[in-house]
């Protein structure tokens, strides 16, 4: 089976690493990854925890597909309970690390605890253990995935740690791994600085670590997966060529691209920022910021972006460290550093980017959290004197500053590690705030796109366009086109995007071959690796039944129906420009009968009935 | 009657070099031309165009032959694409 069937519990307290039987019974009814680690997560944890108590958990997990020959099966997920929204946090990254980690024998490590040092755990195949971090605490992610390579003589090891943001416990710090893949968003990097614990380091060369039920059928049906994904227009050109930067005018055409924390919904400055000006050539240096694309483990559709800097530009003139090729913007970050602060310099954005990634926070929530203080200082809360230096909308430099000391952790730098939510509260302003169960908005405006607020609104982890992304029936029409206005249909669309995305998020691959992949077309991979029933009625009970898991912890964690909801201006003040001129979020038409469609009651409680046909 | 037209992505390569970087050119149109009619008119092969949007509201492939154009509309279109 594809499972290792092996967990690694390391408690932080007592400095011990223990191996321990995966619980077979779970893997069938979760299948893996986020579904597999939140059972054991909300199994072992109050839900009443204090994110940053040793009592809180952090699960790294790996999938059923990850680290097998199945087109994006290279992926991992981070499960603890978020310090930003105080929700499950369930966070997703690409990369090599949690192939390396599946070569090495473990689906599952579980922190326990906190350590009474900095620390690292080091994994050789079966042995781990944690080793002192004092030289690495204070460095970046970058810094550290060198020393710790230098230290072990060994350049294959593959590192996920934090940065500087998680040691400060920035509430939206990342875990990044493989220099610019990262478990981004809701802050579960802050839950490991408060574990201080600062990495994992992985080797793994075990060739029997995992056993395909029939190999033979799954070389088939992978190999015909590949070529579904090379044929589609979207996956086979579109993802590797512009990245997923190209909805950048996509979505500011249909006016739906959320700009100055939300006051607009097309951004002026839109086509400098997208994929296609990544391609252009600078008039400064006559090179294009786009060098290459990349892919993670397995990908055979490789959207990543490298970029290189304009080495004049002024953010890094004098800091040739950012001169060379690294992570470049995606869209969701290009949005957030760009048009939700009004912004338009894409080589700032790059910088931003690279001190993201460099030092381990969300560039999302980052960037929607400065445009909330942009708009303070519009108005006049926040002054001069009170951030250090003038905050006007669209002050390239002003976003810049604030990513340094973010990263830092100095200065101003300090609120807007806090994300937004807390950041208005405190200055009497929470309406401003652009989150929702305190996590910042992606880059797409539920007004424009009516079942994307929705999909925000209802969303386990606070607001994310990867929990049920419905911007494929209402933008792209995948499967099928719906209009960005319409509220029919879209509560029971959302409930089978979500399903279908738990399962995925479950399997070891990629959310993106979605695009181009069907249930049908990655049951079989599922079916030919894991041991047992596989049917697509049965994963999307298993979706279903993940989703429900999640509510339920968050549920008894505190949140109730109120948490569903989007900030008064969404629901409000009408979008301005565009196509969707006039309109403001149907939220309230369609979470009713979302929650009918969910089986649960007007509280949104799963009732009895749903509970037993899930067996949650 | 005046319309822009707006490729973006790999279709850009069917707009006049001077203003590929733009994304945008203007065209002179006789009344009564269709999507269709602009994209075979621009040499675009039809089956790229995955996002064809009309002041940015989307029209669907059966209704391009169809949708007439008028003075000052926005034509934008695009390959198959996605992100997220």
């Amino acid at each position: 089976m594809a499972w290792t069937k092996n967990v690694l519990r390391v408690n932080l307290e007592a400095g011990t690493c223990t191996s321990e039987p995966l619980n077979l019974q779970w893997a069938q009814d979760y299948l893996g990854q986020r579904g597999l680690a939140t059972k054991y997560f909300v199994s072992e944890t109050d839900p009443k925890v204090d994110p940053f108590s040793p009592k809180n958990k952090l699960l790294f997990v790996t999938g059923p597909l990850t680290g097998t020959m199945a087109a994006t099966g290279g992926r991992y997920s981070v499960i603890t309970k978020g310090p930003l929204t105080g929700a499950i946090a369930c966070s997703n990254s690409g990369g090599y690390f949690g192939a390396e980690l599946k070569f090495a024998g473990w689906d599952l490590v579980i922190f326990e605890g906190a350590s009474p040092k900095p620390v690292y755990l080091s994994i050789t195949d079966g042995q781990a253990e944690l080793l002192d971090a004092a030289h690495l605490w204070g460095k970046t992610v970058w810094e550290t995935e060198e020393i710790i390579k230098k230290q072990h003589q060994d350049p294959q090891i593959r590192v996920a740690s934090i940065g500087r943001a998680g040691e400060n416990k920035v509430l939206y710090a990342g875990i990044v791994n493989d220099l610019h893949r990262a478990a981004g968003r809701s802050g579960v990097g802050a839950v490991m600085g408060s574990k201080n614990l600062k990495a994992v380091a992985v080797r793994g060369t075990r060739t029997d670590a995992y056993r395909l039920a029939d190999p033979e059928a799954f070389f088939a049906t992978t190999e015909a997966g590949k070529k579904v994904l090379a044929a589609n227009g979207v996956t086979g050109q579109g993802l590797p060529t512009y990245g997923t930067q190209v909805l950048m005018n996509v979505i500011n055409e249909l006016g739906a691209l959320p700009t100055r924390n939300h006051r607009d919904v097309q951004f002026e400055g839109a086509m400098a920022i997208g994929g296609e000006a990544m391609h252009e050539k600078r008039p400064t240096d006559g090179k294009a910021n786009l060098v290459t694309n990349g892919a993670c483990f397995g990908c055979t559709i490789a959207c990543g972006r490298i970029s290189r800097m304009d080495p004049g530009h002024f953010s890094v003139k004098d800091k040739p460290q950012y001169h060379g090729a690294s992570g470049g913007v995606e869209y969701e970050a290009a949005w957030a550093l760009g048009a939700a602060n009004g912004v338009s310099d894409l080589e700032a954005l790059t910088y931003a980017n690279f001190l993201c990634n460099e030092d381990g926070f969300d560039p999302i929530s980052f960037g929607a959290t400065v445009g909330a203080a942009m708009e303070l200082y519009d108005l006049g809360i926040l002054t001069r004197e009170q951030i250090g230096f003038e905050l006007p909308f669209g002050s390239t430099e002003g976003m810049v500053k604030l990513a340094e000391l973010t990263a830092k952790g100095e200065g101003f730098g300090k609120e807007i590690g806090l994300g937004s939510k807390r950041l208005c509260a405190k200055y009497g302003r929470p309406e401003l705030s652009m989150t929702v169960k305190g996590q910042e908005f992606p880059a797409y405006d539920g007004r424009g796109l009516q079942g994307m607020g929705l999909a925000y609104a209802t969303s386990n982890r606070g607001a994310c366009h990867l929990r049920g992304y419905m911007v494929s029936p209402e933008v792209l029409g995948i499967p099928v086109k719906m209009e960005p206005q319409a509220t029919e249909g879209k509560p029971a669309m959302l409930k089978a995007f979500q399903d279908l995305t738990a399962v995925v998020d479950s399997s070891g691959l990629c959310l993106f071959t979605t695009f181009a992949w069907g249930l049908s077309d990655i049951q079989p991979q599922i079916q030919a690796a894991c041991e047992g029933d596989w049917s697509e009625e049965r994963l999307l009970l298993v979706g279903e039944r993940i989703w429900n898991m999640e509510r339920e912890y968050n549920l008894a964690a505190g949140l109730t129906c109120k948490d569903d909801n989007l900030p008064p201006r969404l629901m409000k003040e009408a979008a301005k420009t565009g196509p969707q001129k006039g309109a403001v979020s149907k939220l309230d038409i369609m979470l009713p009968e979302y929650y009918q469609v969910r089986g649960w009651t007007k509280e949104g409680v799963p009732t009895a009935d749903t509970r037993k046909r899930l067996g949650v | 009657m005046k319309i822009s037209l707006k490729l973006f992505a790999s279709l850009a390569v069917h707009l006049p070099a001077q203003v590929r970087s733009t994304h945008r050119v203007e065209l002179e149109l006789a009344p009564g031309v269709t999507v269709l009619e602009v994209i075979q008119g621009q040499g675009i092969p039809p089956g790229q165009c995955a996002i064809v949007l009309v002041d940015g509201v989307w029209v669907a492939q059966g209704e391009r032959a169809t949708r007439v154009l008028s003075d000052g509309e926005v034509l934008a279109i695009w390959p198959p694409v996605a992100g997220g």
